[in-house]
């Protein structure tokens, strides 16, 4: 039977697991919008659709799957970008359909016509234009393996208005085969081999994960190899989760803002394992000084994430989890060549001083501080929640003082730092886990640049709790006039802000203030208890800053402590 | 150093641009670029020279790897190839000089391909080298015009180690 384009991409939605869509209608979608209603995958309708991407990012994000959204074309498009891009640089598997004006009117400046394929070309993993409707099911197929595969990331698919109503016989192709495409999932032998060997005759041996240890479920294997060969452990942004944070062997995340004891270890470390971590620059330091005494052993699936930035003395290129069960594998068979425990004995002792010289840590004073919210939240909930987070001081306040203990438990816009992430991630997240409490952990600026989904999260009746950092500033950009602009507070200052409360009420969600340090636990257990959306209007010390912090330009162990 | 990539791609609309994208996106530097059909149908051949340390080069190719559509990119800086580079050029050449430009032109076995009563063009084949070199004596007549395609290479069927 002969089906139209509607009919065959929702059919092949649904062979792709595809139970939720984050999406927002138009002209040009609007005969996939008419065939919708026909099949079992729910349609969340958001209020912009940059939240539409967030949402299926943070859906993806929290359980794994790949993240759908559809848009319609102009307009609808060109809002996706940031979403994309974010996507983008955290390599989260997605698949973005955008409606397209019809094939014959393409190149003539239509009405909502723009080259969305162009535009995000830079910003995808691949993307797609399907001119005819023979080539959408092949086309889909690929766009989610591309998505989900090797390195994961997002695929845009452009669906002219008329290859939606075209018709043609459905055949949906069994598998996918791309010659020019092929991961390499199974790690060289010998390059395991020699990263052994490296950690047979290291002393100082440190682990390193970043967000492709949770990307490929790989913590299970890093805890083995951690614990057995006694080597301690510190993260990235993206990799918090990856590894327990109440673990002794946990030195906490490196960079910009990491731990004294985890930038202190790097740099001082004699054989440095990254896994599934691309060496941003907030993550190094300068990059001269970075782990200058150590040999590097490189674990990445992308061959272009190794030496880009840091030079790599043992790459391993595949996938994280292979690659360290590929590890584990070997080094059992030579356990007995090295007493482990005691050969770290004293570099473990140094890491631990380290650790208690300078513990994360903020002055308590009458007011309420922002790094005691987030240690508040985490004792009330005792860890078990979803955390997304808005970018700025607080999205740094929830990675030092929140205790992740498992991966995809923290979602946040780590390589590109969008403000506006969180909470439409926590959207996402809530319908992959309808019964997990949810948490956006945001700050005043960021919570306005998506707030409008207050709107789809009381209509769908989720029950997300929005606790707001609120000190009146773009807090992190503030930090920085502070302590490197001679206080020159050009537009950080957002004194004029609505009243959450009542705008919260306004969408029917609950708001809540708290002013008074002696309410901050009582009123968080009251709103986390209630079924409804809610939001916390905290007010914090305003000007609080983050600490430690490397200077840009420094290296990591040059920080500005508390 | 100057490299010649060879990229094998799928010939779809746009692939063009994800890789001068790429380059551009990237800050990468692109001295030339040809693009033509293959034997097999919807597969194109791109030969781009490029230059840059060897980190900046190992970057390019891996990129260029990471692309969807790219099947198969070389680096002849590893093989021994054949390299050729075509250049139109027009250079004055009035009776004077004449007889100089072809002498010239005859050494390095370019064409005559038009002629007027101030002016010769010539065609000219070689490597990157023997273009360079051609162009810098024609220089002190006085150069009009070029047009020069990129570079194409193709590896030698008689490797060095192989021999
Ligand atoms: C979309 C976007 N615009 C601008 C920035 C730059 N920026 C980074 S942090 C920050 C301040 C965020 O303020 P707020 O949400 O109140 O968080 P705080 O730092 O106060 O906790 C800004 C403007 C950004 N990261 N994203
Ligand atoms: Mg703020």
């Amino acid at each position: 039977m002969e089906l139209n384009g509607a009919r065959i991409l929702l059919e092949c939605l649904k062979r792709e697991g595809v139970d939720v869509l984050f999406g927002y209608p138009g002209g040009a979608v609007i005969d996939i919008y008419d065939e919708l209603p026909r099949h079992d995958i729910r349609h969340v309708l958001v209020r912009h659709e940059q939240a539409a991407v967030h949402a299926a990012d943070g859906l993806a994000r929290a359980s794994g799957k790949v993240g759908v959204c559809l848009v319609t074309s102009g307009p609808g498009a060109t809002n996706t970008v940031t979403g994309i891009a974010t996507a983008y640089a955290d390599s989260i598997p997605m698949v973005v359909l955008t409606g397209q004006v019809p094939t014959p009117l393409i190149g003539n400046d239509a009405f909502q016509e723009v080259d969305i394929v162009g535009i995000t070309r830079p910003c995808t993993k691949h993307n797609y234009l399907v001119k005819d409707v023979r080539d959408l099911a092949r086309v889909l197929r690929q766009a989610f393996y591309l998505a989900r595969s090797g390195r994961p990331g997002p695929v845009l698919v452009d669906l002219p208005k008329d290859v939606m109503q075209a018709k043609t016989e459905f055949v949906w192709p069994e598998d996918v085969k791309l010659r020019s495409y092929n991961p390499t999932y199974r790690p060289n032998l010998n390059q395991l081999r020699r990263a052994v060997e490296a950690l047979l005759e290291a002393k100082r041996p440190l682990f390193f994960a970043g967000g492709g240890v949770v990307m490929s479920d790989a913590s299970e294997e890093l805890g083995w190899l951690a614990r057995t060969l006694s080597i301690p452990v510190t993260s990235t942004l993206m990799g918090l989760g990856a590894f327990p944070g109440d673990d002794p062997l946990w030195l906490g995340m490196i960079g910009m803002h990491g731990t004294y004891a985890g930038n202190k270890a790097v740099n001082n470390a004699d054989c440095i394992v990254a896994v599934g971590a691309r060496f941003d620059d907030r993550v190094t330091g300068r990059l001269s000084a970075f782990a200058s005494g150590a040999r590097i052993i490189h674990i990445d699936i992308d061959p272009t994430s190794i030496r880009k930035n840091v030079r790599v003395d043992i790459p391993v290129v595949g996938d994280c989890r292979k690659a360290l069960a590929g590890i584990r594998e070997i080094a059992t068979t030579r356990l007995a060549e090295k007493d482990w425990a005691t050969a770290h004995e004293p570099w473990l002792a140094q890491v631990s001083a380290w650790r208690t010289e300078q513990p994360l840590t903020y002055v308590k004073n009458g007011s309420i501080k922002p790094q005691q919210v987030v240690e508040t939240i985490f004792s009330i909930t005792k860890g078990d929640a979803i955390v997304t987070t808005e970018v700025g001081q607080n999205q740094m306040w929830t990675a030092q003082f929140f205790t992740f203990r498992k991966p995809r438990t923290l979602l946040t816009s780590g390589g590109l730092g969008t403000m506006g992430y969180g909470f439409p991630a926590a959207i996402g997240a809530q319908f992959a886990f309808p019964d997990k409490l949810v948490i956006d952990m945001a700050g005043d600026g960021s919570i306005q640049m998506n707030i409008q989904e207050l709107a789809t999260a009381v209509c769908n009746k989720l029950p997300i709790k929005i606790v707001i950092l609120n000190n009146g500033y773009l807090g992190m950009v503030r930090q920085w006039q502070e302590l490197f602009y001679q206080r020159n507070y050009c537009s950080t200052c957002m004194e004029a802000q609505p009243d959450f409360v009542k705008l919260a009420e306004a969408y029917g969600a609950e708001g809540y203030r708290i002013t008074d340090p002696g309410e901050l636990e009582s009123t968080l257990r009251t709103a986390f208890a209630s079924p409804n959306t809610a939001v916390i209007d905290v007010r914090v010390e305003r000007e609080e800053n983050v600490y430690p912090m490397v200077p840009a330009g420094a290296a990591l162990d040059e920080m500005l402590l508390v | 150093m100057r490299h010649v990539l060879s990229v094998l791609v799928e010939n779809e609309p746009g692939v063009l641009s994800r890789v001068a994208g790429l380059f551009s996106g990237r800050g990468f530097n692109i001295e030339s670029l040809n693009v033509a059909p293959t034997l097999e149908e919807g597969v194109s051949l791109m030969t781009i020279t490029t230059s840059g340390e060897e980190q900046i080069i190992e970057q390019i190719v891996k990129q260029l790897r990471k692309l969807v559509t790219v099947i198969k990119v070389v680096d002849f800086i590893d093989v021994s190839a054949v390299e050729r580079e075509m250049m139109i050029v027009k250079v004055q050449a009035d009776d004077a000089r004449r007889a100089e430009v072809l002498r010239i032109a005859d050494i390095f076995r370019c064409k005559v391909v038009d002629v007027s009563l101030n002016d010769l063009t010539l065609e000219a084949t070689g490597d990157h080298g023997k273009v360079q070199a051609i162009l810098s004596l024609l220089a002190r007549f006085g150069i009009k015009e070029i047009a020069r395609t990129g570079t194409v290479a193709m590896r030698r069927s008689m490797q060095p180690e192989s021999v």
